[in-house]
């Protein structure tokens, strides 16, 4: 007989093992789709290996896809932490590339415009998560609703500008004015896409890992999250935290409007984020919203994307393989996580 | 303003507004279901558009609309089992798995539909339903063409509408769900089985999800797009809050939602228009943030959303 039992602490290496068995799960339970397309599974997921982590180009190229995805999940890993539920950064992420889309336009000499593209960027997806935040707050408004609900709103906005005021007159396209040339991050390598704002994503992972591990800040983020009564007995104004917390995660994800505008865009458009705002809480999930974590689960969702694109044209297996991918890790982590709640005991016939 | 007023009563414009409305009106009894059964589906834009896919394609391989109706409320009773199966089976957290399931499904709509139809310049279509004119009532001046010479699945929301507020509030298992949404470890007293209620409100939910993404591909588009849900999932989840977790006020808001986004299609294709269209399409979800926010002080949201329940925890 087995028994499920509560567990009240995990190993360390569960964090390393569950993400990596939701994705085993995940490749395997998408090989069938493989299967049914009619392609060899280990062919497929061989060419979406090379062709996004095979040579030093693909790496950059899938380095480059995943630094959005760095901030997104570092956004919803933050918020998740204090248990704010920020389904938003799609539209923070948005209101952080209109907002540097406009300031880079702006001619003035190109290190300030970048610095004031990620300031007044990071300060526009700040203001975004804002809202769900004051609501709950204020009037205790259930933050999951009102923040999916702002991506909607924030979208239409974005909409009416390029198909408004910005629309290109010339084109007549419903994509905004190009920034400033001198305002676009520079490429670090010859030769490739891999521009500034990727290695500040790769910076800003451990900078928040200590943020909340080592700093006060961090320290009432968890608290709040873990215990909220805890934490106000303790001393800690619970609403300030979740106000703090709310700012750090659209500030975050904002930044990640800001790089795709100043260092793979250059302009806003429609598509300009082919949904790395809910790909940042797969991302957040996958690293057990650990700062560390999302680095490697974010170059791992970049990795299936900008494979599966070569794999398509290699095998003839839709390339949209990597959406469902990515919705099944989700649920897998998800379910994989179940084994920090419980644990399998193997009992006596007779208990 | 006379000009306005001359729109609104054209009977092409009545009839514009039902039609908007009915997938909505789908999707927001569906999702109520399963919220008053204390069950978030954020699923639902991700389940409509696979079931906008599934009833479509059916339809294209066999030639039957109906047989295609019936395999996309299958696919949405399918998709909202496995919800169940996560939020209320596993008590997983519904948010993030509501989520999972969109991206899951919606990923898996794309796969499949480029799987069958592969890659066209033009995108195949099928013919859809036609509008079938109910005797005598069409024949009724402004109303009778504007609602009573529609597509039969108009005439199945319409329904929907009274049975629905008819099972939640006068059945049984209509009462079941309620108290399921409302207070679980009561209803686990009164012999009532929260985890099979709120799997069966849940699925009931998928299977209106499912009518709406049919409604979507097969009558109103005629085709399968990618864009062809485009947010209307998301505005179902704001008119179930704003509609107060009714099936009336529900319904009454997909309408309210509908003569909105008909009158801004009007005056794009009028060229009257000086507030731009997204000022209209953003309202709705403005509207339901500032009235979550005034509704605050009397809570009408069922008080178990979001929670799940675990018998052994008392």
């Amino acid at each position: 007989m087995f028994r499920l039992e509560v567990r009240t602490s995990t190993p360390a290496w569960f964090n390393l093992a569950l993400p990596l068995l939701a994705i085993a799960a995940t490749l395997i339970l998408c090989s069938g789709l493989i299967a049914l397309a009619g392609a060899g599974v280990l062919e497929s997921y061989g060419v979406m290996f090379t062709a996004s982590l095979g040579d030093s180009y693909a790496i950059t190229e899938t380095l480059v896809r995943a630094a959005p995805m760095i901030f997104t999940g570092l956004a919803v890993a933050v918020a998740f932490r204090a248990k704010f539920w920020n389904i938003g950064a799609e539209g923070q992420l948005l209101a952080g590339a209109v907002a540097s889309c406009f300031v880079g336009a702006i001619p003035m000499p190109g290190p300030l415009a970048m610095l004031l593209m990620a300031i007044v960027g990071a300060a526009a997806g700040a203001a975004v998560a804002l809202v769900p935040a004051t609501l709950r707050v204020r009037f205790k408004v259930d933050d999951v609703v009102s923040s999916l609900l702002l991506n909607s709103v924030i979208y239409y906005a974005l909409m009416a500008l390029i198909e408004g005021p910005w629309k290109d007159s010339f084109s007549g396209y419903p994509i905004s004015p190009p920034i400033e040339d001198s305002a676009n991050f520079p490429v670090l390598i010859e030769g490739t896409r891999l521009h500034l704002g990727v290695v500040v994503a790769l910076i800003a992972a451990p900078l928040i890992w200590f943020l909340i591990v080592r700093t006060t800040l961090g320290f009432r983020i968890r608290v709040t999250g873990e215990n909220p009564e805890a934490a106000r007995y303790g001393g800690i104004h619970v609403e300030r935290v979740l106000l703090s917390t709310a700012l750090l995660s659209g500030a975050l994800a904002g930044l990640a409007g800001v790089g795709e505008v100043g260092g793979v865009h250059f302009q806003v458009m429609s598509d300009i984020s082919p949904g790395y705002g809910y790909s940042g809480i797969v991302v957040a999930m996958l690293a057990r919203l650990n700062p560390l974590g999302v680095v490697p689960a974010a170059i791992f969702l970049a990795a299936v994307m900008t494979g599966a694109e070569a794999m398509s044209r290699a095998t003839g297996v839709p390339a949209f393989l990597s959406d469902v991918i990515q919705g099944t890790a989700l649920l897998a982590m998800l379910v994989a996580l179940l084994f920090t709640a419980y644990r399998i005991r193997r009992v006596g016939a007779a208990a | 303003m006379s000009v306005v007023l001359e729109q609104i009563f054209q009977v092409g414009f009545l009839a514009a507004i039902i039609r908007i409305a009915t997938p909505l009106a789908f999707a927001t009894l569906g999702e109520m279901f399963s919220e008053r059964a204390g069950v978030l589906n954020l699923g639902i834009e991700g389940i409509m558009l696979l079931c906008a896919m599934t009833g479509f394609t059916a339809t294209s391989l066999s030639g039957s609309l109906w047989l295609g109706v019936l395999v996309a409320v299958l696919t949405g009773m399918l998709m909202g089992a496995l919800h169940a199966l996560f939020t209320v089976a596993l008590g997983l957290s519904q948010h993030v798995c509501g989520i999972g399931v969109t991206l899951f499904s919606s990923g898996l709509a794309y796969f499949l539909y480029r799987l069958i139809f592969g890659q066209q310049s033009v995108p195949p279509s099928i013919k859809g339903f036609a509008t079938l004119p109910i005797p005598l009532l069409s024949d009724m001046p402004v109303l009778g063409p504007a609602v009573f010479n529609q597509f039969a699945l108009v005439y199945v929301a319409i329904i929907a509408i009274p049975l629905a507020a008819f099972v939640l509030y006068r059945t049984p298992w209509g009462l079941s769900v309620r108290m399921v949404g409302e207070n679980p470890r009561a209803a686990d007293s009164a012999g009532v089985s929260v985890i099979a209620t709120r799997f069966q409100a849940v699925i009931l939910g998928g299977a209106l999800m499912g009518l709406a993404g049919a409604f979507l591909s097969m009558a109103q588009f005629n085709a399968f797009t990618f864009g062809v849900v485009s947010g209307r999932g998301w505005v179902a989840i704001a008119l179930v809050v704003f509609g107060r977790w009714d099936p009336w006020r529900s319904a009454g808001a997909a309408l309210l939602f509908a003569f909105v986004d008909a009158l801004q299609l009007r005056m794009q294709a009028s060229g009257l228009g000086h507030i731009p269209y997204e000022a209209f399409l953003m309202l709705p979800f403005i509207f339901t943030i500032v009235a979550m926010a005034v509704m605050s002080r009397n809570a009408v949201a069922p008080s178990a959303l979001l929670k799940p329940f675990r018998r052994e925890e008392r």
